[in-house]
């Protein structure tokens, strides 16, 4: 076993893009592997739902020619988790088809790739419902119906170290996971060297971030973990960003529901007795790391489905008049669409307005009564179809428009549209749908390696 | 001398921690101002509730991690993230009525 390995994590998601400086003094300082996140369900259920990627393709191509040269130059593996944002086959193939151009442009067709799928059939699904061996993530959660699950697009599982491991072992140069658990992707390089899971995955932590541990810190720069027997090591290779003990002790705490008991396939991360000491100014030691193994093994479910399509108005309202009474009068424009469509189901048909500058961001938790002089009302209507969206919108803006409240001085308009036409067709809305833990007995078997190469 | 407690922690945020819930961090350079912050018993699930016309059931963890001078808050949310009715889908700019409480 080597005495220490590094993993260079180019940036937080793949396709936010590093400054060539810092990669390239990364790749100087001759790392083992170079590790990239792409993935999130941060941006809303959309991406998985309608299988669209999470950055540009010219973005993504971008942060992918350059990380696969620089595994090309130093002979080191490549690891992506959760390719295209979601993790699909569909996000994985857009992926794919990136690194083809990428590898015949530059002539590199002996980089042997591995693919590890992680969608999960949904039939298997509804036999593990019926066996009681699925459950919400969290008291919000609906329960999963096999009818919630034929109107989930796809489902796909964050894979823990095991079967990434084992395409490791491959000895595949380019490996592209599918949906993984953010840290897992590094965690199963540091293993698969022999190095302690609890360090691993710690380490695996913080890099999936890119610099975020830092100050200043970004998601867009690289940052180099060096794993030793007992402790890691963790710099930004942008000697202008600077790891702390408090930086990196912070950085547990991020998106997390828990600030150092961390949940992930297989295991729960205990990072409460952790300890972090400056090396020098740049770099942060890491010891104490602990890491316990789950019985059952679960993994996290997700999935998106339609639920109905919208269309929505900005507009800005400058008038003290209406100001005073927004919310009174916006109830009464709505009861009065409504009533224009009496043979329209009331409960498929949603109308609500976002007043900006008074709650709009908030909404029902907002405690703060002051109001502004002006304010930004955007307005929507959800429905079963996108043509029933758009004309009852149509009502409500023009409704809305002359609505004669009381105590009304301009008889003229109520509201000011900075665009024309102001109706803008938004398309489907989708939402979570699967959200679940899935008891299974073998960690790698819902997640099959394909070994693949381009072809010319 | 009271602060107020934007100006005593070095970071607050919120972000969401999945896509069902919300968590708000408060996250603090100076051992003095965060254990000042921690013995005012401000972050109790009473005071977070009333912050956030919440009820208490919907307010998950209040955790404070002393080794990293930091204080989470995780709470449900009404809407899951980017679905109708969802007003942020990132859950990114719902720190601020913890910006203004009051520090003794």
């Amino acid at each position: 076993m080597q005495r220490s390995i590094r993993i260079l994590s180019p940036c937080g998601i793949l396709g936010y893009g590093f400054p060539t400086s810092s990669f390239e003094r990364g790749l100087q300082m001759k790392p083992d592997a170079i590790i990239v996140d792409a993935g999130s369900t941060d941006a809303g259920p959309h991406k998985l739902g309608a299988n669209v990627a999470i950055v540009s393709k010219r973005a993504c191509k971008q942060d992918l020619s350059r990380i696969i040269l620089g595994s090309k130059k130093l002979n080191i593996p490549f690891i992506i988790g959760s390719s295209g944002g979601s993790g699909a086959i569909s996000h994985i193939n857009w992926t794919l088809d990136i690194i083809d151009e990428i590898i015949k442009e530059n002539n590199l067709y002996d980089m042997k790739q591995a693919i590890v799928y992680a969608d999960i059939n949904k039939d298997l699904i509804k036999e593990n419902l019926k066996k009681g061996l699925v459950s919400p993530l969290g008291d919000t959660v609906p329960p999963l119906t096999e009818d919630i699950l034929n109107q989930t697009n796809s489902v796909v599982a964050q894979m823990g170290v095991e079967p990434i491991i084992k395409a490791i072992n491959t000895g595949a140069q380019i490996i592209v996971c599918g949906r993984a658990y953010d840290p897992a992707i590094f965690a199963a390089f540091g293993i698969s060297k022999g190095f302690d899971s609890a360090l691993s995955y710690h380490l695996g932590k913080i890099l999936e971030c890119g610099a975020l541990c830092c100050d200043p810190g970004t998601t867009k720069d690289c940052m180099m973990g060096e794993l030793h027997e007992t402790y890691f090591d963790i710099f930004s290779t942008n000697e202008e960003r600077y790891c702390s003990p408090t930086s990196v002790a912070a950085h547990t705490f991020y998106e997390k529901d828990h600030p150092y008991l961390l949940h992930g396939p297989g295991i729960i991360q205990d990072l409460s007795k952790c300890e972090f000491k400056a090396i020098d100014k740049h770099t942060v030691r890491v010891t104490k790391s602990k890491l316990e193994k789950t019985d059952p093994y679960k993994i996290k479910l997700e999935g998106a489905r339609k639920v109905a399509y919208r269309t929505f108005v900005i507009a800005g309202i400058r008038d003290p008049l209406l100001i005073n009474k927004l919310e009174e009068v916006e109830e009464l424009v709505k009861q009065s669409v409504l009533e224009q469509y009496e043979n329209i189901d009331e409960d498929s048909v949603k109308i609500q307005f976002y007043n900006y500058g008074k709650n709009g961001v908030m909404g029902d938790l907002e405690t703060n009564k002051t109001i502004a002089h002006e304010i930004g009302v955007m307005f929507e209507v959800i429905a079963k179809t996108q043509d029933i969206a758009s004309a009852i919108c149509a009502s409500l803006r023009s409704t809305f428009m002359h609505y004669g409240y009381e105590g009304r001085k301009s008889t003229a308009g109520n509201l000011a549209f900075p665009f024309a036409p102001s109706d803008v067709e938004f398309g489907a809305v989708y939402e979570f749908s699967v959200y679940h833990l899935m008891s299974v007995e073998d960690p790698s078997a819902l997640f099959p390696i394909e070994i693949r190469s381009t072809k010319k | 001398m009271s602060n107020y407690l934007k100006d005593l922690a070095k970071v607050l945020r919120s972000k969401n921690s999945g896509p069902f819930q919300i968590t708000l961090d408060v996250l603090f350079d100076e051992i003095d101002n965060y254990e000042r912050v921690k013995k005012a018993n401000i972050f109790t699930k009473d005071n977070i509730s009333h912050l956030y016309n919440l009820d208490k059931k919907d307010i998950t963890d209040i955790v404070f991690f002393d080794r990293a001078m930091g204080i989470k808050v995780t709470m449900n949310r009404k809407v899951s993230s980017g679905t109708c009715f969802d007003r942020d889908v990132y859950g990114a700019q719902q720190h601020a009525p913890l910006l203004d409480i009051l520090i003794e």
